[in-house]
């Protein structure tokens, strides 16, 4: 009984530890739970970041293009194949004002980033071999807060000088040219232009690989017959999730039209939703069982100690006293509980990085030790031990001093 | 009656109210214990001893009459006054010596100060030695109260009811569990502190031998007081 502890920690930690047995096993189903909710929402987050860095790491979040009428030119890695099918004598259309357009999407607090673009299909010709590639032309500074080329490249460097050229790993090979080689530029209208390979990048993807090349803006301005007009504008946004939203309102601000990758990438989507509310719902569940067993044991707990509640009351313990008494060992059931589970559940998250792996040995994917949630976890543990152990409590606190004397 | 510490005027118990089996199990009793005065409460069982210390001792409500304990008129004070009253001016110890098993001697005798206080000091401690001293316990004080003998037990609980210098100490059958020689230690304690405190004490017994050693003995039948006898002690 230390000095200055007051009146109901002494009284419920010795309650707690009189009650061993209960004790312990309670903060063992605790702690079981705990440590699932940790784990799997680690491994959701981990699979959810990995899957979503894949799919944006060379995608915008939202691409602007001219109001929708007939074809609609697309670009990018992802949809390169789409981009060649596009009619070539059709011409790239320009986003009007598209200045403008860019200085108010920026504005926009949920805007992370903004980066015109003009792209459309050439050919690529080296020697005697022709092929036909997407390209795109790019402010870096803007364009590399999008897509960091510069952490892509395998060769050369992610340099976009008027007359310099990056290209996919796959095209290089296929051209036979490296860094320093000249590569002619053919456009179906008879725009030629000579430039040279500044850098070659992996996309992380063959398709990619093969189609895309990278140029400054004026450069593929000047190529595509777009002088001062851009074909589409990239934007990425804070939340990655509240993309859709952001690119309906883009939509209505300009009246341009504004793809999300939630909308171009809706079955992915679906599915990291359908996941979130699974995890939502285990959590709740096992909160639930906790918050139960909790209980279960408090109550037992009242009954058992009724005679020693009368006592306390009979020399002059209040209600609340009583009251705080057992709602303090809900909450410190709760918060022993939550570093127990927070425990097992790191274990669990190293041994998964230790011993789960691809066939090749590299880690599946990466579970971050999030302190966030296991903070999270405590708080949760802790207010549902409280919530918990209310009811109990209160029949400790409203029980008859004379009937419990009585026995 | 100025200097009355328990005052019961018409005071009636009954059990069960509002249904069928309603019993009134005391009968208007009036009642005065003077400061200091050591009475013996004596009655068969069932004749409403236990229900009448309960009252006395704010554990419960009378159903009629008025109860009055150390000028505090009590059919008006709502669950935290009486809580403090209690507390404050009423020490207990039953018969089946209800130390709190969590805690050593020491503790349970710290506990009425703590709970009151809300944190242990060392004046707490102090005091707390000082009355386990007077019980002649102080080498078991950091016994856990289910390491102690029944007569032991229950010189803690004399302890921990002083613990506040309450004016009145309610002891229902404190001696009904101890053999004849514990019984006399116990009551021994009890006698010692209302000579050296002044502290009035109820005391419900059926150790007619007991009794007798007290100022003064009130005599209970089917919830009704019966005129005083006297002791052997004072005739
Ligand atoms: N909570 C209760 N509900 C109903 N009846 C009760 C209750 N408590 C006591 N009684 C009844 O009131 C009467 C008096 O009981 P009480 O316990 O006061 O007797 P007592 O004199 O203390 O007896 P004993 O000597 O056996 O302890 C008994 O008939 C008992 O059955
Ligand atoms: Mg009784």
């Amino acid at each position: 009984m230390n000095d200055w502890v007051p009146f109901e920690w002494i009284a419920a930690s010795r309650f707690l530890k009189e009650g061993r047995m209960q004790t312990l096993s309670i903060l063992a189903g605790i702690g079981i739970g705990v440590g699932v909710i940790i784990f799997m929402s680690a491994a959701l987050a981990g699979q959810l970041a990995n899957v979503v860095r894949r799919v944006l790491s060379a995608q915008a979040h939202i691409v602007l293009v001219p109001p929708q009428e007939v074809a609609r030119p697309l670009r990018g890695p992802e949809v390169a194949e789409a981009a060649i099918v596009q009619r070539p004598l059709q011409r790239v259309r320009s986003i009007d004002q598209w200045q403008r357009i860019i200085d108010e999407v920026a504005a926009m607090p949920a805007v992370t980033a903004v980066s015109p673009m003009a792209s459309g299909s050439v050919l690529a010709v080296r020697g005697e071999a022709t092929r036909s590639v997407s390209v795109q032309g790019v402010e870096p500074d803007r364009y590399f807060r999008i897509v960091p080329l510069p952490d892509k490249i395998v060769a050369g460097a992610a340099r976009l000088g008027a007359d310099d050229i990056v290209i996919g790993a796959d095209l290089a090979t296929d051209l036979g040219v490296r860094v320093g080689d000249k590569l002619n530029i053919a456009v179906a209208s008879g725009q030629r232009a000579t430039l040279t390979v500044s850098g070659i990048v992996d996309l992380g993807s063959k398709g990619a690989n093969m189609r895309t090349t990278y140029v400054a803006l004026h450069t593929a301005q000047a190529l595509l017959g777009l002088i001062g007009g851009v074909s589409s504008i990239d934007v990425t946004v804070r939340d990655i999730y509240a993309a859709e939203d952001v690119a309906q309102r883009i939509s209505a601000l300009t009246g341009v039209e504004a793809d999300s990758w939630i909308k171009t990438n809706t079955q992915l989507y679906l599915a990291i939703s359908a996941q979130a509310i699974a995890n939502t719902t285990i959590r709740f569940f096992v909160g639930l069982a906790i918050a139960f067993g909790i209980a279960a044991v408090l109550i037992v707990s009242v009954v058992q100690k009724s005679k020693e509640i009368g006592i306390l009351r009979a020399m002059g313990a209040s209600r609340g006293q009583i009251l705080r008494v057992f709602l303090l060992q809900g909450a410190v059931l709760g918060l022993l509980g939550s570093v127990i589970g927070s425990a097992l559940g790191a274990l669990a998250i190293i041994l998964w990085g230790a011993l789960v792996r691809n066939p090749d040995g590299t880690p599946l994917f990466p579970l971050e030790l999030d302190p966030e949630l296991f903070l999270a976890a405590a708080i949760l543990a802790t207010l549902s031990g409280l919530i918990a152990a209310y009811v109990p409590a209160l029949r400790g606190a409203r029980l008859d001093p004379a009937a419990a004397i009585r026995g | 009656m100025a200097d009355a510490v328990v005052l019961l005027e018409a005071v009636r118990k009954s059990y069960n109210v509002g249904t069928p089996v309603e019993t009134e199990v005391l009968h208007g009793i009036d009642l005065a214990l003077e400061k200091g005065e050591l009475c013996a409460l004596m009655g068969p069982s069932g004749s409403g001893k236990s229900t009448l210390l309960n009252l006395i001792g704010l554990l419960d409500r009378p159903s009629g009459g008025r109860l009055t304990i150390d000028g505090h008129e009590t059919s008006g004070l709502g669950d935290k006054a009486l809580t403090r009253l209690r507390g404050h001016t009423i020490g207990f110890v039953f018969q089946y010596h209800y130390l709190i098993p969590a805690f050593t001697a020491l503790e349970n005798v710290i506990m009425p100060m703590l709970v009151d206080r809300g944190r242990p000091d060392p004046e707490m401690r102090a005091r707390a030695e000082a009355l386990l001293d007077s019980v002649g316990l102080v080498p078991w004080r950091n016994n856990l109260a289910t390491n102690m003998s029944g007569g032991q037990q229950q010189r803690v609980a004399v302890a921990r009811a002083l613990a506040m210098n309450p004016a009145l100490l309610l002891a229902d059958e404190p001696t009904g569990n101890l053999d004849t020689k514990s019984a006399q230690g116990v009551f021994d304690v009890m006698r010692a502190v209302n000579r050296d405190h002044g502290t009035t004490i109820l005391v419900v017994t059926h150790n007619r031998s007991l009794a007798d050693q007290c100022d003064r003995i009130v005599q209970i039948v089917d919830g009704r007081i019966t005129p005083d006898e006297g002791t052997a002690a004072h005739g």
